[in-house]
């Protein structure tokens, strides 16, 4: 673009007055006499406002996407502690089918179930659910299922337990939920599904009964979840 | 010394006579809230350092620009802000320290030291001062949190910085150290109850050892003062 020098001579000057301008606007003395106008009051908190909202906008919508790579491979990690490499060659957060779940009361109405296909053939399927009744809240889990329906691996996302007691359901603390590897709905009765205070199978912990309860229990409607589905599962 | 009387007494005032937690009193919450381990203490400690060193620094700048009348809202929003930001690009691009810190970042909106320190000091004093404030008063927070954190961790669990390689990476994987081998535990410690007996403990050392310091400057003293207290009259 050509500019004509006679404008940018004016536009140079504009700038230059402008400057100057805005230096004696700010200078202290008079930004003083200023503070106690009601009109410059509203515009200084409106001025803030707007700045802060252009602010978070832009820098929002300039991080979403990384965000969403960030969660994704997040994601990718947790599927991977559940289904082990060798039983797909797909991309599971592409290959997924969304079964309602409500009545199984796993914390969401609708469940994102990623399959695991290996040359085409479904060898596992693995999805989220939550113990929405904790000690202290809802336990997050992520959970692997082979094609018969036993649990190939379950592993705590997030909970808000007791640090020390409660805790022990993460597997950085006890292997305490490796126990649940192998079984399924139909190599437990529905009365081993619990706790050995119960009278089921599992252990709970000395000094908290109720985190491993619950999460048995949870873990038990997360296969039921799977079997009622089992069919539209496994053969795509 | 290389700082000028004002910055050594700025430094003092964050580090000891008017910490957060020990001087003021302020910021209990979030202290009380994460101090279950020293590793936790330590990334609160952090987080709250650089947000209160910039929340500091951002409303010095425009201090004569905030009329008296609406300096609270504008500080809140500021600072509101300043942490969502912080918040937001660390998840993008710290992600692995995010998943760590992300709780505390949040928190910091409810630490009314940053507003404290807003009203009292960075809104009537220059930048570098400011600065300066921020920093030493996020120092002499974080101090307190390891420590509160270290008391805790170690009579709860029998271990120091645990987990501290998930903070700092794994070349800090020697601090975490079992103090106390086959603990037991002390559940109490570790929950909200033990936050408070310990912070009492902890308070009352500082009084214990302020009182020290005032007591061996009053024997130092004692020589010099009376004449001059005799001249006055």
């Amino acid at each position: 673009m050509k500019v004509d020098p006679a404008t940018l001579h004016r536009l140079k000057a504009q700038a230059v007055s402008f400057q100057e301008f805005l230096k004696d606007w700010l200078q202290p003395s008079n930004l003083a006499n200023l503070r106690p106008k009601l009109e410059f009051q509203t515009g200084v908190l409106a001025g803030f406002a707007l700045i802060a909202s252009v602010l978070l906008g832009v820098t929002n919508c300039s991080t979403e996407s990384t965000i969403q790579l960030r969660l994704d491979e997040d994601l990718v990690k947790s599927l991977e502690e559940v289904i082990p490499a060798d039983l797909h060659d797909n991309d599971m957060l592409k290959d997924t089918v969304t079964i309602p779940s409500t009545e199984f009361n796993i914390g969401a109405n609708e469940t994102t179930v990623y399959i695991a296909k290996k040359s085409g053939n479904v060898t596992a399927v693995s999805y989220k659910f939550t113990a929405p009744d904790g000690y202290s809240g809802a336990i997050n889990m992520i959970m692997g299922i082979d094609r018969d329906g036993n649990i190939i691996g379950v592993r705590v996302l997030s909970h808000k337990e007791t640090p020390g007691l409660g805790d022990k359901i993460e597997v950085t603390k006890s292997n305490w939920i490796l126990n649940f590897v192998g079984r399924s709905l139909e190599n437990l009765t529905p009365a081993q599904w619990a706790v050995k205070k119960d009278g089921g199978e599992f252990d709970q912990f000395s000094g908290a009964t109720i985190t491993p309860r619950k999460s048995v229990q949870a873990i038990n409607r997360g296969l039921q979840l799977f079997k009622a589905n089992q069919a539209q599962l496994i053969n795509p | 010394m290389f700082l000028s009387e004002t910055y050594r007494k700025i430094a003092a005032d964050g580090i000891w006579n008017n910490n957060i937690v020990f001087g003021q009193n302020l910021a209990l919450c979030p202290l009380l809230a994460v101090t279950g381990t020293a590793t936790n203490g330590l990334g609160m400690g952090l987080a709250t350092l650089v947000v209160i060193t910039a929340s500091n620094g951002l409303i010095s700048l425009i201090r004569h620009l905030i009329p008296n009348e609406i300096r609270i809202p504008i500080f809140v929003l500021l600072i509101a802000t300043l942490v969502t930001l912080v918040d937001i690009i660390m998840n993008a691009w710290a992600h692995e320290l995010y998943k760590v810190l992300g709780l505390f970042i949040a928190l910091i909106v409810t630490n009314c030291a940053l507003l404290g320190r807003a009203e009292a000091f960075a809104s009537k004093q220059p930048v570098k001062e400011s600065l300066w404030d921020g920093l030493m008063m996020g120092i002499g927070f974080t101090i307190v949190l390891v420590a509160l954190g270290a008391a805790r961790e170690i009579s709860a669990t029998g271990t120091l910085f645990a987990n501290a390689s998930l903070l700092l990476g794994e070349s800090f994987r020697f601090l975490e150290v079992t103090v106390i081998p086959n603990y037991k535990g002390f559940l109490l410690m570790a929950l909200p109850p033990g936050g408070f007996i310990m912070l009492a403990f902890l308070i009352v050392g500082k009084r214990l050892i302020d009182q020290k310091i005032a007591q061996l400057k009053a024997v130092t003293a004692t020589p010099t003062t009376i004449p001059t207290l005799a001249t006055e009259e």
